[in-house]
């Protein structure tokens, strides 16, 4: 039987992981069911804002390279939505065309930063604190820290703002919303520079806690998509709550059986739910 | 016929750099074909196996490249996808009409290039392959210096090493990838350890790209055993020692079969980890003046490359050990023709950098010995403790 400290100390490494898995959701879950856009580039885009926390955290320090990141990001999301509205791509083909442009980036990443794998050197990586039996990391922390701040911002943006009216309105009928005076063109290229934004955070969060390898891009998009999915798609708060419910089952899977059968659980959780409430579907 | 001063300097010129200078060799190229991950998941260590071929093939032409012919090495990106290797492998036999093949990296594109060399008669060396018994083909040769029963010769190596720590281990966690060579070895541990009187308090295997290593540092915390045995590669031991360290925990020993050297270096809680090698650079490996002189030009150029260790070690060893053994054979026989050099390398033995090569035993590999040694790290540097005949100077374990 395990220990209470290895249950404990496992469902904490699961929240940590679920926070980010649900800081990666986030961008992912609005550009998907608010503009209808799946972008598979934004986790070229996260790691490309890790990359670039990396490579300025010579310099600065690293929470402060999101001051450079975030507005370029913003902006990188503005012009991908322009492109993809430009040729008026289908969901369908936003996937496919998403899909070559994180190709193209993994390959700008390996030629500048090689294919080898980067550690961002922190002072931050020896901060933690030690509360009972359990263990606290500074950089999970602050990557929980960051996830809920984030979502919760960005469910009060939707739920109480105008902006969040009207872009809750054109998710619904874009036609009827813009027959009210929404402007579905500006709306769009915020919520995808919001989106990208998002991925530079997450970029930070991906530096301070994970080794860095542009193969790596591919390893969180079935988890992540399965989050973004358990949560409800254009939702701010799903894909965290739903990031922390995967983190948890595949960290206590982890410690209590095979290890091996971890990547498993996300799946049959969003398996478990289309079964069980296919209407959210 | 008077002879012009200017021409009779020009012949005395071209006289004396015959005499002194490296001979370039002439005539129609020897073509030899291969492919190599230079993008995809195994492009880091595809990188390496490139830089130093190309290092070898160089000085090859300088000393007059093979049967006097310079060498032309055709390589492709095979993306270290195993279906392309095979269609690339198709490619440079019947396309390229290449003359000889060199070896694909890792144990699933090596064994799509083993397919096409089969059908094609080629001989085909191979520095890579992790699991030798699926190596049917008669005209394959390992370089690696491995042996056919490796699941059984490096747990016992790693263990006789683990014996001569500082404190020798009693109680062993198993923390094991399912990566499928390394999951082999592991599945061989399980019994070499039972057979040594070790006491196996935990066993868990984990998927190869595990993004979470916290509740598996979690349970090795917990199980408190004397050695961590990783059956790990590529970046997983770092992923694996900085969970541990977030729960403060560090491991009394180690061993990590195949880490990514660089980025084990800085890490403090990685200090003493045990590690399989075939050659590392230092002594007795640099003793020979030619060794050393590429160890010094590939740290040149890996740097150049962008490659973050710079250092020679076992994936650039045995990928100049395939070339070694290529030329090695092929300057023996006089000859490109597959079946004879197959046939000179059966009978032979070959001496590469990081010991001597042979290939009588079943499916060309030797079977309860090899040629792969532990390594351990010490103050930032991976250096060879076991055997002792291959030891750095004045290494000790720690």
């Amino acid at each position: 039987m395990p220990s209470a400290t290895l249950l404990g100390q496992s469902i904490l490494s699961g929240v940590f992981i679920g926070a980010l898995y649900g800081l990666l959701g986030l961008g992912l879950s609005l550009s998907w069911g608010m503009l209808r856009q799946v972008n598979l580039a934004h986790f070229a885009l996260a790691f490309l804002g890790g990359y670039l926390t990396f490579q300025l955290s010579g310099r600065l320090d690293p929470f402060a390279t999101l001051a450079i990141t975030v507005p370029l990001f913003f902006l990188a999301g503005m012009a991908l939505h322009w492109f993809l509205s430009r040729y008026a791509a289908d969901m369908l083909n936003t996937l496919l065309v998403t899909f070559g442009l994180t190709t193209i980036i993994e390959a700008g990443i390996q030629r500048v930063w090689t294919a080898d794998f980067t550690r961002m050197e922190t002072h931050y990586a020896d901060i933690r604190w030690k509360i009972g039996a359990f263990y606290i990391p500074f950089t999970e922390l602050a990557t929980l820290v960051l996830a809920m701040l984030l979502c919760t911002a960005m469910w009060a943006l939707i739920r109480f703002t105008d902006f969040g009216r009207a872009a809750r309105a054109m998710t619904e009928d874009a036609a009827m919303a813009a027959a009210f005076g929404v402007n579905e063109k500006r709306l769009g290229y915020v919520i995808s520079g919001l989106a990208a934004a998002f991925a530079a955070v997450a970029g930070l969060c991906l530096a301070l806690t994970h080794t860095l390898a542009p193969v790596q891009i591919y390893a969180w998009m079935g988890v992540v998509f399965a989050g973004v999915m358990i949560g409800g798609l254009g939702s701010a708060m799903g894909p965290l709550l739903a990031g922390f419910l995967i983190g948890v089952s595949e960290a206590l899977t982890m410690a209590i059986t095979a290890p091996t059968w971890a990547p498993l659980v996300s799946f049959s959780l969003l398996i478990a739910i289309i079964l069980f409430r296919p209407a959210r579907f | 016929m008077r002879i012009s001063r200017r021409r009779a300097l020009a012949a005395g010129g071209a006289l004396l750099s015959s005499a002194v200078l490296p001979s370039f060799a002439q005539g129609k190229p020897v073509r030899i074909g291969s492919s190599l991950p230079l993008t995809g998941p195994l492009a880091s260590l595809g990188i390496i196996h490139k830089v130093t071929a190309e290092i070898y093939v160089e000085n090859l032409n300088q000393r007059g490249g093979l049967l006097g012919r310079p060498v032309e090495w055709l390589l492709r990106d095979d993306q270290s996808k195993p279906e392309l290797t095979r269609t690339i492998y198709e490619q440079l036999i019947t396309a390229d009409k290449v003359d000889l093949l060199q070896s694909p990296y890792a144990t699933a594109n090596i064994l799509a290039g083993m397919g096409v060399a089969q059908r094609y008669g080629k001989l085909l060396l191979h520095t890579s392959f992790g699991i030798p018994r699926l190596a049917k083909y008669d005209m394959q040769f390992p370089v690696s210096g491995s042996a056919f029963d490796p699941e059984n010769v490096w747990p016992n190596l790693i263990l006789d090493a683990a014996a001569k720590l500082p404190k020798p281990p009693k109680t062993v966690a198993i923390v094991t990838s399912k990566f499928p060579s390394v999951h082999h070895i592991s599945a061989g541990a399980r019994e070499v350890l039972k057979k040594r009187g070790l006491q196996t308090v935990l066993d868990i295997e984990y998927e190869f790209g595990n993004r979470d290593f916290g509740p598996i540092a979690s349970r090795v915390k917990d199980a408190n055993a004397d050695l961590l045995w990783g059956g790990t590669n590529g970046i997983d031991p770092v992923l694996m020692l900085e969970a541990m360290k977030r729960i403060d925990y560090r491991p009394p020993a180690q061993v990590h079969l195949f880490p990514a050297p660089g980025p084990m270096l800085k890490m403090p809680e990685a200090q003493g980890a045990l590690a399989l090698t075939t050659f590392e650079s230092h002594p007795p490996f640099t003793d020979d003046p030619a060794i050393a002189q590429f160890v010094k030009t590939y740290g040149g150029r890996a740097k150049e490359a962008g490659i973050p260790y710079t250092a020679v070690d076992l994936q650039s060893a045995i990928m100049y050990a395939a070339w070694q053994v290529m030329e090695a054979a092929v300057t023996a026989t006089n000859s490109l023709d597959d079946k004879t050099l197959a046939q000179w390398l059966k009978k032979n033995q070959v001496k590469c950098l990081f010991g001597t090569l042979s290939w009588n035993g079943p499916q060309n590999y030797v079977e309860g010995r090899d040629l792969y040694k532990v390594k351990q790290l010490q103050q930032g540097q991976w250096k060879v403790v076991h055997p002792q005949e291959w030891a750095a100077p004045g290494a000790k374990f720690i």
